[in-house]
């Protein structure tokens, strides 16, 4: 963990109430896909935990969607403002535990971390198929990006407006991609289904309120099959085995 | 800048500076090794611990207000003997300052019997105790919120703590913190720390539902700050042992006030929370603010007010 200031590179809206941060700093990071960031927020008392999509060593790319307050102020930034980030939270995707083929499977905003991810495995020489959801056409994210990286890419909104109509998991059986492993992140019930349906070992990355979202206040505890976890630091990556929904 | 000093005693235990991470807020301090430099922090007072591990309340756990937050955690921790047995020696492996106990029970013989633990334990220096637990024998009430309680609860890990220096943790959702901080120290205690976290809720007016799981829990942070103060001057001029101060300390500023209201000692909580390296940030900030303010000894100022 490093308590570093951030500069906003840019902050735009790219989807119904979602937005795209771009933040660069001027100390070294090293984040792996899946971990996150905690930032503070001048008039709030508690950091926002977000994902981190991309990083390179001095650079974040965040996206958020502005569901309450703190959000809000948020999407409220410019160009130039700092921002106070706690960085390399978590313990994030282990891309090795896949062999060879790996699916991945983001709903909503839970589309962004898996980007990271599919960028590591595709390096890896890996087969890669990213399956996203989203309610509606204007809440879709990441599409051209992850076209261009070059991962087998489906899209499944509710309303059927673009891709598949249905859930994800509606779309992975209509597709029937070929994998040894998945990683999941988006909403719980999402989550839920995907590991009850897919036939592989697989990873799903949680959500929970937070206090210090570092390891050491256990406000963010759940019960797992190998007894209590902190979301924050044990997770938020969690094998699909570990899980008690 | 002539050399200040920051030094403070507790009960014969010398801290080299009086900046403690309140309990609950800090893990075993173990969980922060890795991220700043713990021997900057005077003394760590450890997450709560019970006999029995704990799991704690589900989540959430944790709601944010204004100033603050509330927290129902729950109690979760391992147990007293993870404590005594790994917990506190990974930690005095790699930490020189004061180690301090916090100790929780829900029976006059579950805090008696983990005091007794934790006073045979080496590697702690301090016992703390926190009576804002529920008595399950008492019809469920606190017993910080009754005098009579207080000091039984006192005097029964008192009874098995040895040379252990004794603090009792005060709840201050109490209609008179003195007469209760005044039974705890009649009834033997070495010290006292106040305040614990004010019983708070918050309701989710979309959900139509409490935000945490447990609908209520303690609220702390820099909104409790002037009560926190009004509280430990109040205890430190009724009584003559030590007090350590907590609530709403987020800044040097805060354990300047904190002191001069009565507080030999001043505990950081839910500051930690939203920045971990808060504790060093404050010893580091702590010289400059005394020059400022005409202070070369931070016990010159203990109870001046
Ligand atoms: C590990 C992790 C990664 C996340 N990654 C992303 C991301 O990449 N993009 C994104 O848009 N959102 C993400 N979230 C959710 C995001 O943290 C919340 O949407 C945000 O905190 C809401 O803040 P607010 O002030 O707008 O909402 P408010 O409801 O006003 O917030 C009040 C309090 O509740 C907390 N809270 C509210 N909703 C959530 C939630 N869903 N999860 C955790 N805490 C919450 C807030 O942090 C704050 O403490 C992530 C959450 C976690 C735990
Ligand atoms: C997340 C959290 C957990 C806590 N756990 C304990 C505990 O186990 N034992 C205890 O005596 N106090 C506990 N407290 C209370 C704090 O130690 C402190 O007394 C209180 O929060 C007031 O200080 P503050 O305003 O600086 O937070 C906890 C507080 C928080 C925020
Ligand atoms: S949020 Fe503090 S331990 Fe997870």
């Amino acid at each position: 963990m490093q308590k570093i200031f951030f500069t906003i590179v840019s902050n735009q809206v790219v989807a119904d109430k979602t937005y795209r941060l771009e933040l660069g700093c001027s100390q070294d990071i090293a984040i792996k896909p899946g971990q996150f960031v905690n930032i503070a927020i001048d008039g709030k008392y508690l950091r926002r935990p977000i994902s981190v999509s991309d990083a390179t060593n001095r650079s974040l790319l965040l996206y958020y969607k502005v569901v309450g307050e703190g959000t809000k102020l948020m999407s409220e930034m410019n160009p130039g403002q700092q921002l106070e980030i706690l960085t390399e939270l978590g313990t994030g995707f282990d891309s090795a535990k896949c062999r060879n083929s790996a699916l991945l499977v983001g709903g909503g905003l839970g589309t962004a971390p898996l980007y990271m991810l599919c960028k590591e495995l595709l390096s890896q020489g890996k087969k890669v198929t990213v399956v996203l959801g989203f309610n509606k056409a204007s809440e879709v994210i990441l599409e051209e990006e992850y076209k261009a990286l070059g991962a087998e890419l489906l899209i499944a909104t509710m309303d059927g407006s673009v891709g598949v109509k249905g859930f994800t998991t509606d779309a992975i059986n209509q597709y029937n991609p070929e994998f040894d492993f998945f990683y999941t992140c988006g909403p719980m019930p999402m989550m839920r289904a995907l590991c009850a349906a897919l036939p592989t070992s697989g990873e799903a990355s949680l959500e929970e309120r937070m206090g210090c979202g570092a390891g050491y206040c256990y406000g963010c505890t759940i019960q797992t099959t190998k007894g209590p976890k902190r979301v924050c630091a044990d997770g938020p990556v969690f094998d699909k085995e570990d899980l008690i929904w | 800048m002539v050399n200040k000093n920051l030094s403070v005693s507790l009960c014969g235990c010398t801290l080299p500076n009086p900046i403690v991470p309140a309990s609950g807020t800090f893990g075993f301090g173990l969980e922060l090794a890795d991220a700043l430099d713990l021997n900057k922090i005077g003394g760590i007072s450890l997450k709560g611990t019970t006999r029995d591990a704990r799991f704690g309340n589900p989540t959430p756990r944790i709601a944010e207000c204004t100033g603050g937050l509330i927290n129902s955690v729950g109690l979760q921790n391992p147990g007293i003997d993870v404590l005594v047995e790994e917990k506190v020696p990974a930690l005095r492996k790699i930490y020189h300052n004061a180690i301090i106990a916090n100790i929780s029970g829900f029976s006059i013989e579950e805090y008696a019997h983990c005091c007794e633990k934790a006073a045979a334990c080496e590697g702690i220096d301090i016992l703390e105790v926190n009576i804002s637990c529920p008595n399950v024998h008492g019809g469920g009430l606190a017993f910080g919120t009754s005098a009579e309680a207080a000091a039984q609860v006192t005097k029964a890990v008192k009874a098995v703590s040895g040379k252990k220096p004794v603090f009792i943790k005060l709840s201050p959702n109490v209609t008179d913190i003195v007469s209760i901080a005044k039974a705890c120290e009649d009834a033997g205690a070495d010290g006292l720390t106040l305040v614990n976290t004010f019983l708070g809720m918050r309701i989710d007016i979309a959900r139509r539902k409490p935000i945490v799981a447990n609908r209520m829990g303690g609220f702390s942070g820099p909104a409790i700050f002037p009560i926190a103060v009004r509280m430990v001057n109040q205890v430190s001029k009724a009584c003559s042992i030590p007090v350590m101060g907590c609530g709403g300390v987020s800044r040097a500023e805060d354990v300047i006030e904190m002191m001069m209201a009565g507080a030999t000692a001043v505990q950081v909580g839910a500051e930690n929370l939203r920045n971990p390296m808060v504790c060093p940030e404050i010893v580091d900030a702590l010289p400059e603010l005394m020059d400022r303010l005409g202070i070369n000894d931070l016990n010159e100022i203990i109870g001046i007010i």
